[in-house]
């Protein structure tokens, strides 16, 4: 502790805390005084005026961002800026499922690498992030989505996914309170992966912050970028409501305003952003233990530990920014699930919410260097994004500290110029 | 004890009594009580247990803001958890049981927690429980999950209906209180077609119970005339039981309706969710009182002030003999006034405020109330139910005064607007500094299509608390609305209520001001979710400085009543934590629905086999009645084989492959989509939509076509036939044929409006039945009529005539490779057709058959499928049909795309044929392997098996796949792993396996 905490103090200076570690023990100790010990998660510095990297947004990928270059490049000299707050937009807005079971390959390697960091995050971060492999299934009702499975099984085997396609009578041990014959989609079968799970999405972003501030980064919420400052095609600085702040790198992660930050950086990218909806049932004792997608009927279920089923669908049919859902999708989600899951008819909705997606023509990400020297993006992860939130920021930093980084390679922005698509609606157009 | 006072309240039917239970206990109620009333009246304060230490619950409210009465109520399929016992009318037979505890409800073994509750503080969880890693799945979240939830999982199909109700409206009221009825009363008088719904049964809100005068009347008296006046107004509707769940954009607004919860053996619905349109939405939804932070405000019997009184003149219930008053503001005087007026005690009014001197305040002086000014509860006294009360001083830390025994304590925290649905799509608030409340800002309101506000609010949900100005808001309210919905209002002016004295309300956030710790550590913000004073602090404390860091790091606000009662304490508490004012630390945001609504009530009457609407080919019946095992291809059941006695589907398949080779198949082809382009322009607009040149196609020809995304990829294919020198019919998948037709309009609307072009999906207008095999030609001519010749109709050309007597149109087409008509029936002639061709056929061996067999007669041929072949990233060079694209064409869509570098890279994966060098069957979607990794580690790949069947025809596997440089290959072994890693030898071969010169095809 003491001479990490020294490191800290180099890198950084004046402001560093010495964070406590979390356990039990530790509660106990403060327990006994009431909790007043209890230091910051995080620090609220004001900027400084200059960092060797700055990170716009502080959802889960532009922390984890910031926690790879500090942890796995050394790079600690780091600002995060948020415009709200840490966490606020699709990190603390989704339905929270883990998984890797995905058809190409740099797919798979970018979310199986995530799901792999998922499995040790609490442990990385000293925070308890409830990584739940309670395992995710897909559900094949048609055909098409039979063999979609089959081949996803197939190529997951090849990554190095652990997945199988299981019977129905599987899906109904796994998940007793399944009807697998509804006279409309009976299922039959699903794909399965055993590894896959959920987290707190909060706690994901909390505890990366907390991790960052640890090694000495700034966290700077409310604090919205406002331009970008550049110089012989070098990117130079951010200009915010706090201040003009200087940078050698910057990485713009962002999701739904991609587009607005990349107008500030002068180019132009190939996203459009549309809302996704959810919502949650009251709750109730435990009585499912998986994640269940269903993607001919369109919704997503799982229970979360506080007892609430959960419950996810498809995006809305045209664009907006406005973080709310239009009726007609829950209504469409839910009709599904009543379907599948019949019991789900004699409970009650509690809240539905929305988040606002950043959509690539392919649906599959960015990670990438741009026009602008020394400026990186991260976007484009639709509605995928919270699962690979690990996977995603130690490809980024790596290639933020590198240039290049084998996960985020085929995730380059000149893929749309050459055709090289990633296309992973493929699989019985399976949504993420 | 609680009990029923001798004079039963104004809803109370005395002369009905009703039998329920609760936790199998039999007790009594009247008509008119609801669940929690009946509870109250048989002295049942314990009711359930909080969510995370498994406190004692008792009924904390009157309304829809009950966090802690909960029940599962009901058997089997109508049993529900999570039943709010203050909205859940009493019937006969009602059947409930408290939630969330093990063994019993008075002995919770979970209570275990409330001992720990000192080392269960707010987000203990991410602290603690972090190692051993396997931990976590296997003992601590098992026994978390077990410990939370609240009501149980229901396990039987429901049993009940629902049902969905549409409207539209000039003016939707939403709230049946004082300013519900004068807002539409003002607005109905216009002439606006105005709905007025409300959530209870009960018609006029807190006045019925709080009082006061209009026009010189009792309010009672105005309220039952004004309903009166409403009733006569035939453009008003007005409805009860029925709540105003959620706003959305553009005047959308949902009702919950709750038909026969209080009548459960009664034909219809049991909800009925309405889905209105309003030009103009007013919200009259009131106000909910907050609860005061104090130590022990969260045992039973501790409740608001406005419901004790509630259940007193409602429901004739005592909820105690003795009730001590604390309050910050006079409101809560009504309460120890009605208690004195229903000859129960009032031991004190302890009253936050240094003093006070409004009209109630007088009348409780002359009531002989004793009146403690300054004074705080420094502690309840009790365990499930309250016994006394500690006094203390506001100002100072809680040094206890004197004790006062009683059995309730009646608190009020000032009253917060229920500004739900103002803020559902985007309306904004303002705090109030003198009211301590947020109150909707309306020069920021919720805006429709045209950038106009579309919700107004009425009365007390806009902040007015008295009588008088509630009136005289919410008159304005309603004409406002009926003329932004287009109708005049009438001048006519609003009725008048005498104005009262009211003293000033005092925030109180936390009582006494200077609580140490214990105290703040007993002081509860959220019930049901056990969210304490000091958790919010240690939130402020640790960082979590956004009020949705707060929310989500305590649970604060997330509990089934959604922070109804809790969120502005909580919200006080935070900002003062942060040294911050209330407005800037901000409101979470409201999200619909206003309370919990069922599932089953918004998936409505689409369950079962009206889920989705269930597309049927005229031959659908005669399908499902003749073995057809049903894919859902779609929104269609297409046979996937039809399956004989005895037979399984494999054998069925079989059959019906070798059948068809050998003497005559008919398929069900009803399903591809036929779709009319028609137009001066039609030939021009095909050439862009197809990638090969369809204006060349002379009339009386077809073609077949493929038709690409802007993006270059393979999206449909199909035959086209050119009907007449306008008009062409476009054959697509049966998948495709509503995507395709789409994808035209989408094109015709958004760049080629100006184009003479107009498309139309006749799908379903006609049964199209494939006859195919050596036989087919017979069987036609067997049943007489045009000539289908060799000569007369050739290989890619259609006609019109007469078969059989039918009059139809008959393509000669083939995707097996075998002789093959599509003869094409007006639908309502589809399945006597079919019948004739089954009948004729029987002497040439006629059998139908299904998709599979479909499936596999084209793999033979080494014919593409749309969506086995192409999967989204396979563009029409990778399936070898370079032949299809046109190389004349200026443009097509795709055709830019396909010159990308990736797309013309000599590199990508190319079809051919597949067979394995033991004859086995390869595995679907089996990839095809080389050696070594790539940089993440993953095998790497050099192709892929896109379809793989047996064939009955060669008795062993075929299949096809795209490979890396595989034409060039022809002849190679390749290897290609099972999941289980085996390795199956495979060499590459032509794709075409069965009549190579298509001479069966061309006879």
């Amino acid at each position: 502790m003491a001479q990490k905490d020294a490191k800290v103090q180099d890198l950084s200076q004046e402001s560093v805390m010495f964070m406590k570690r979390y356990s039990a023990f530790a509660v106990a100790r403060e327990a006994a005084r009431y909790h007043s010990g209890w230091e910051r998660a995080w620090r609220s510095p004001m900027p400084k005026k200059s960092y060797d990297v700055i990170i716009v947004g502080a959802g889960g990928h532009g922390l984890a961002t910031a926690y790879y270059l500090g942890k796995n490049h050394g790079i600690t000299n780091v600002a995060v800026i948020e415009k709200g707050w840490l966490g606020g937009g699709n990190t603390g807005r989704n339905t929270t499922i883990i998984r890797s079971n995905y058809l190409q390959d740099p797919s798979a390697a970018i979310f199986e690498k995530a799901r792999s960091l998922y499995e040790t995050m609490s442990q990385d971060l000293n925070y308890n992030v409830m990584f739940s492999p309670r395992g995710v299934m897909m559900l094949a009702q048609t055909q098409s989505e039979i063999r979609g499975y089959l081949r996803t099984a197939q190529a997951n085997a090849l990554q190095g996914v652990k997945t199988e396609f299981i019977t129905p009578a599987r899906v109904k041990e796994l998940c007793p309170i399944i009807e697998l014959s509804g006279p409309r989609y009976p299922v039959l079968g699903a794909l399965w992966q055993e590894r896959g799970g959920t987290a707190r999405h909060d706690a994901v972003a909390w505890g990366y912050a907390r991790a960052c501030s640890d090694m000495g980064m700034d966290i700077i919420q409310q604090c919205e970028v406002t331009g970008v400052d550049q110089a012989d095609g070098q990117v130079t600085g951010v200009k915010t409501t706090k201040g003009d702040i200087a940078c050698k790198k910057l990485g713009v992660v962002v999701a739904g305003h991609s587009g607005v930050l990349a107008d500030m950086a002068g180019f132009r990218l190939p996203v459009e952003s549309i809302a996704l909806q959810a919502l949650v049932s009251e709750p109730i004792k435990p009585c499912m233990d998986v994640v269940i997608m269903a993607n001919t009927v369109h919704g997503y279920l799982s229970q979360s530990d506080k007892g609430e089923m959960v419950i996810g669908g498809g995006t809305d049919g045209f664009n907006n920014y406005t973080q709310r859902g239009s009726f007609h999708h829950a209504e469409e989600t839910v009709r599904a699930l009543v379907e599948t899951f019949p019991m789900l008819s004699r409970l009650k909705m509690l809240r539905q919410w929305g988040g606002i997606v950043d959509m690539t023509g392919d649906r599959s990400p960015i990670l990438s260097s741009t026009p602008l020297g020394g400026c990186f993006i991260n976007c484009g992860w639709g509605t995928g994004g919270f699962k690979s939130i690990p996977g995603s920021g130690w490809g980024m930093a790596e290639l933020m500290a590198k240039g290049s980084s084998p996960l985020t390679d085929a995730f380059g922005l000149n893929r749309f110029a050459e055709g090289r698509f990633i296309d992973e609606s493929v699989a019985a157009g399976v949504a993420h | 004890m609680s009990t029923r006072l001798p004079n039963a309240g104004r809803l109370i039917d005395a002369s009905k009594q009703i039998e329920f239970s609760f936790n199998g206990k039999r007790l009594k109620g009247y008509e008119g009580d609801t669940l929690a009333s009946a509870l109250l009246a048989n002295d049942q304060m314990l009711v359930g247990r909080s969510f995370k230490y498994h406190r004692p619950r008792g009924i904390v409210a009157s309304g829809a803001e009950e966090p802690n009465a909960l029940m599962n109520m009901g058997e089997g399929g109508q049993f529900e958890p999570n039943q709010r016992a203050t909205t859940t009318e009493l019937f006969d037979g009602l059947a409930a049981k408290s939630q969330n505890h093990w063994p019993s409800l008075d002995f919770d073994v979970g209570a275990i927690n409330t001992h720990l509750a000192r080392f269960l503080p707010a987000g203990f969880y991410y602290k603690m429980f972090i190692h051993p890693r396997p931990f976590w799945k296997h003992v601590y979240e098992p026994i978390i999950r077990k410990s939370a939830g609240l009501g149980r999982a229901p396990k039987d199909r429901d049993q009940d209906r629902y049902e969905h109700f549409y409207t539209f409206v000039d003016v939707l009221v939403v709230g049946g209180g004082v300013a519900g009825l004068q807002a539409a009363l003002a607005a109905g008088q216009s002439g606006a077609n105005v709905l007025l719904i409300e959530q209870t049964a009960d018609w006029g809100g807190r006045a019925q119970v709080d009082g006061g005068e209009v026009d010189g009347k009792p309010v009672a008296d105005w309220i039952a005339s004004t309903l009166k006046a409403l009733d006569d107004l035939p453009n008003v509707t007005r409805r009860d039981r029925l709540m105003g769940a959620g706003v959305y954009d553009h005047g959308y607004a949902l009702g919950y309706e709750r038909v026969n919860d209080h009548t459960p053996s009664n034909a219809g619905p049991r909800h009925r969710l309405w889905r209105i349109r309003a030009k103009q939405i007013v919200t009259a939804t009131g106000a909910i009182e907050r609860p005061l932070s104090f130590a022990g405000n969260d045992i039973p019997g501790v409740m608001l002030a406005s419901a004790v009184r509630d259940y007193a003149v409602n429901f004739g219930v005592s909820v105690g003999d003795r009730t001590v008053v604390v309050t910050n503001n006079d409101d809560a005087y009504l309460t120890a006034i009605a208690m004195k007026n229903a000859g129960l005690d009032v031991p004190a009014i302890l009253d936050a405020r240094a003093s006070a001197n409004g009209d109630l305040v007088q009348q409780a002086i002359d009531m002989g109330i004793r009146l403690e000014f300054g004074r705080a509860i420094a502690a309840v006294k009790g365990g499930k139910r309250v016994t006394g009360v500690k006094v203390c001083a506001q100002i100072g830390e809680g040094a206890v005064l004197s004790e006062i025994d009683c059995e309730v304590v009646a608190m009020s925290g000032g009253w917060s607007p229920v500004v739900h649905l103002w803020s559902h799509c985007g309306g904004k608030l303002n705090w109030d500094v003198e009211q301590q409340m947020f109150r909707p800002d309306a020069t920021r309101p919720p805006t429709s299509h045209d950038g106009e506000a579309m919700v107004t609010v009425a009365g007390i949900a806009n902040g007015y608390l008295d009588l008088n100005n509630v009136l005289q808001d919410a008159d304005q309210a309603g004409k406002n609305a009926a003329k932004a919905a287009g109708s005049k209002p009438k001048t006519a002016k609003a009725p008048t209520a005498s104005e009262a004295t009211i003293s000033p309300m005092e925030p109180v956030w936390l009582m006494p001001q200077g609580a140490p710790i214990k105290k703040r550590m007993k002081a509860w913000l959220d019930f049901q979710n056990d969210v304490k004073v000091s958790d919010v602090q240690l939130a402020a404390q640790e960082g979590y400085e956004s009020v949705e860091h707060t929310k989500r790091y305590t649970t604060l606000g997330m509990a089934t009543d959604q922070g109804k009662l809790s969120n502005i304490n909580g919200l006080a508490v935070l900002s003062k934590a942060l040294n911050a004012d209330i407005p800037q630390v901000g409101t979470t945001t409201f999200r619909p629905p206003y309370t919990p609504i069922s599932m089953g009530a918004i998936a409505g009457e689409a369950r079962g086999k009206v889920f989705q609407p269930l597309r049927r080919t005229p031959i659908h019946d005669w399908n499902m009645a003749n073995g057809a095992d049903p894919e859902p291809v779609g929104q269609w059941h297409r046979p996937f084989a039809y399956v004989e006695q005895g037979e399984t589907v494999h054998e069925a398949v079989n059959r019906e492959v070798l059948n068809t080779r050998q003497n005559l198949g008919l398929l069900d082809a009803s399903t591809l989509g036929k779709i009319i382009v028609k137009g001066p322009d039609a030939g021009k607009f095909l050439d862009m939509m197809y990638t090969n040149m369809m204006s060349s196609l002379k009339p009386g020809k077809c073609r077949y076509g493929l038709v690409c995304t802007e993006n270059g990829f393979l999206m449909d294919d199909g035959v086209v036939a050119r009907i007449d020198d306008d008009t062409y019919l476009c054959h697509t998948t049966t998948g495709g044929a509503d995507r395709i037709h789409a994808h035209m309009e989408e094109w015709l609307q958004t760049e080629w409006w100006d184009w003479k072009v107009y498309t139309a999906n006749v799908t379903e207008q006609f049964a199209q039945i494939a006859v195919v095999g050596p036989n087919a030609r017979k069987v036609l001519e067997k049943l007489g009529g045009m000539d289908v010749s060799k000569e007369a109709l050739p290989f890619m050309t259609w006609a019109d005539g007469i078969i059989g007597g039918f009059d139809c149109r008959a393509y000669r087409i083939s995707f097996s490779g075998e002789l093959s008509y599509e003869i094409a029936v007006p639908a309502s002639q589809g399945q006597a057709f079919w019948d004739a061709l089954i009948e004729a056929g029987q002497e040439f061996g006629v059998m139908p058959y299904g998709t599979e067999t479909l499936h596999i007669l084209r793999a033979e041929k080494g014919f593409i499928m749309i969506g086995d072949e192409s999967d989204g990233t396979v563009i029409p060079q990778d399936l070898n049909l370079q032949w299809a694209i046109s190389k004349k064409k200026e443009d097509f869509l795709g055709k830019r795309a396909q010159l990308r570098s990736h797309m013309a890279d000599p590199d990508r994966w190319k079809l051919v044929g597949l067979e394995t060098l033991d004859g086995s069957v390869l595995p679907d979607g089996a990839y095809v392997v080389a050696d070594g990794t790539n940089a993440n580690g993953q095998r790497n790949m050099i192709g892929r098996v896109t379809s793989t069947y047996y064939s009955a025809t060669l008795d062993r596997g075929i299949a096809m796949g795209l490979v890396l440089h595989g034409p060039d290959r022809m002849g190679e072994v390749l290897d290609i792993p099972k999941t289980d890693g085996t390795i199956i030898k495979t060499r590459i071969v032509d794709p075409v396996i069965y009549d190579k010169d298509g001479e069966k095809q061309n006879v």
